[in-house]
């Protein structure tokens, strides 16, 4: 592929525009979009990028038919995504489905907005549940949660290999602020950093003639029988578990002598990040964590790290009513932690805010 | 006895067939074998079917095929050809797929001239949950959903599709209504549809008037007489655009 940045470029920006050139330099076919606040610059830096590479765009009609553009893109072995946010990523459930059910390895950049419902167009963590556990399945997907552009960037192009390597569908879960705020980024080409992007490959379409003896391929997605789906989905399950040290990712620090760890995750773990800096200098032992892969979820590093700390107290943070909470608590059920919750559903989570909530419950 | 003509194009691994007895989709499937055979596309040619009854051919042709969900093979079939031009995409639904929840991708298919070929199948009811009311049905027939008779002033009347897609497209758009009871027609309307695509024109779709003894309770003769004498009455059979040239107007 043809490098496209050239010397690693320090550029300030956006990160909807740092979504765009991700998905640029990781080598995106197509892109299939409808809009939605605040996804749009994706589309909008897509639309500008992508004709001057040779990769395609469309605006579908909804987010049912962008979703399902691109499951039919990736089926015929072009690298495909969408973005989307609320409503959007709730119509786009159905898609996300399919892809998980038939192994479809797309990629969707999620910019939370508010909800429930059509809620606000500027910020959340809301989308957690529904990204990671949406639609009607048993939620086996990857889902990245981003707190910088930078992260975007790397991840984005890490998502589409992992997409390809595993045939999972990637989710590039981002909010409002990161969407839309503007902070510095170092812009590269993946083969700079030694990293090899797979190729993708055709599921229906195959290269050979069917005429001369190849054998048709035949997409199921609908089962007759309990038992061939229960067949199924088993192996999918037992894929997805013997993956889950593989994919894992998070951040720890100063967990190791820790009275009160904070989890959180995407842009409030860097208020977080600030919160125990402050608290260490006051005396106060806190220590935090963070699940960059809220699916799968790194559960045995948050066991591990309760474990070693000796922590009492778990402290978690988002800006939505308890969907890292719950995600946080089903994979670490047992532990003889007290759990503490900074609920701020739709609204943003400053350093202040868990320092306060911090010394009022230690 | 000489065994029936098989069109090469099927996949015989999945034949007999899963279709009811008398059900049309197994003449709509032969025609389509038999066109997809004399345009010698089956190796360029991507099978795409919706879910209700025409699921049950996800498997019928030796060509590459996928299942998608209901009402959704339009933009799988969209998101292929916008992919890979060269292959030939043939999307395979029934009315309730779509005129009724696929409905918006249909229509926006057919506005955007998206240059793929959808067959839909329209045999008045939702056969595979049933029996209920579809967009199709005809104003007084009884089903499920409709059990004293469609009431058009409560549910409205039958959806004209190749009428409504025809007022939507532009001229290079092929958009014709078949019936099985027409079988070289119907065949010429799927070859017609199929040609139109592979010469990059437009949007080519083909509904086609079918039978349901299942649903509608009715033996071999009341079906072919509910097909002739009452669909094709309220449905008029024929071509609405053919940019190729060659229309039976």
């Amino acid at each position: 592929m043809p490098r496209i940045i050239g010397n690693p470029k320090k550029s300030f920006v956006t990160g909807n525009e740092t979504a765009a050139w991700a998905c640029l330099v990781a080598g995106a076919d197509m892109m299939f979009g409808y809009p939605i606040t605040p996804q749009n610059e994706i589309m909008h830096y897509w639309t500008r990028l992508a004709p001057k590479h040779g990769r395609g765009f469309l605006q579908t009609e909804d987010e049912l038919s962008a979703g399902f553009t691109v499951c039919g893109s990736v089926q015929c072995g072009k690298k495909a995504f969408t973005a989307t946010a609320g409503p959007g990523n709730v119509l786009m459930q159905e898609p996300f489905g399919m892809a998980e059910a038939m192994r479809l390895p797309l990629l969707a950049i999620i910019q939370q907005r508010g909800g429930p419902s059509s809620g606000t167009v500027v910020y959340s963590q809301q989308e957690v549940t529904l990204t990671t556990f949406g639609g009607n399945g048993e939620g086996m997907r990857i889902v990245y949660s981003t707190a910088s552009h930078q992260e975007i960037y790397d991840y984005t192009i890490k998502g589409f290999n992992v997409a390809w390597k595993y045939r999972f569908p990637v989710f590039i879960l981002g909010d409002g602020y990161q969407a839309k705020m503007r902070e510095p980024l170092e812009m590269y080409d993946p083969e700079d950093r030694g990293i090899e992007m797979i190729k993708p490959y055709p599921l229906i379409g195959l290269e050979g003639k069917i005429s001369a003896g190849r054998e048709p391929q035949h997409l199921c997605n609908i089962y007759s029988l309990e038992e061939e789906l229960y067949e199924v989905v088993m192996k999918v399950a037992a894929e997805y578990e013997a993956l889950e040290d593989t994919i894992v990712e998070y951040d720890e620090k100063y967990c190791n002598d820790a009275d009160i760890i904070i989890v959180s995750h995407g842009v409030v773990s860097r208020a977080a990040d600030d919160a125990v800096k402050a608290l260490r200098a006051q005396g106060i032992k806190a220590g935090y964590f963070r699940p960059i892969t809220l699916r799968p979820y790194p559960r045995k590093q948050l066991r591990a790290a309760i474990a070693k700390s000796g922590a009492k107290k778990l402290l978690i943070a988002e800006s939505a009513y308890g969907q890292l909470d719950r995600l946080t608590k089903q994979e670490i059920f047992g532990e003889n932690v007290k759990i503490e919750n900074l609920f701020k559903p739709g609204v943003g989570i400053i350093d202040y805010d868990i320092i306060s909530k911090v010394k009022s419950v230690l | 006895m000489l065994a029936p003509a098989v069109p090469k194009s099927w996949y015989l691994p999945s034949k007999p067939h899963k279709f009811c007895p008398g059900c049309g989709h197994g003449i709509v499937l032969k025609a389509l074998g038999e066109v997809i055979d004399e345009l010698q596309i089956q190796d360029q040619a991507i099978f795409g079917c919706d879910i209700g009854c025409s699921l049950l051919a996800w498997d019928f042709f030796a060509c590459d095929s996928t299942q998608t969900h209901h009402g959704r093979t339009t933009p799988v079939m969209v998101g292929i050809k916008r992919s890979r031009p060269e292959l030939t995409c043939i999307g395979y639904m029934g009315d309730g797929g779509g005129y009724s929840i696929g409905s918006q991708h249909l229509l926006n298919a057919a506005v955007r001239n998206e240059k793929v070929t959808l067959i839909l199948v329209n045999n008045t009811n939702y056969g595979m949950t049933g029996g209920q009311m579809a967009p199709t049905t005809l104003p007084g027939q009884k089903t499920e959903t409709s059990p004293y008779g469609r009431d058009p002033e409560t549910t409205g009347y039958p959806t004209m599709g190749p009428e409504f897609l025809a007022e939507l497209t532009p001229d290079s758009a092929y958009i014709a209504r078949a019936t099985v009871s027409k079988y070289k027609q119907l065949k010429k309307y799927l070859k017609s549809a199929l040609k139109n695509q592979m010469e990059g024109n437009g949007f080519s779709f083909v509904e086609v008037l079918s039978t349901c003894p299942t649903n509608w309770r009715t033996n071999a003769q009341q079906s072919w007489n509910f097909l002739e004498d009452e669909m094709e009455k309220y449905f008029p059979v024929g071509e609405l655009k053919n940019p190729l040239g060659k229309g039976d107007k």
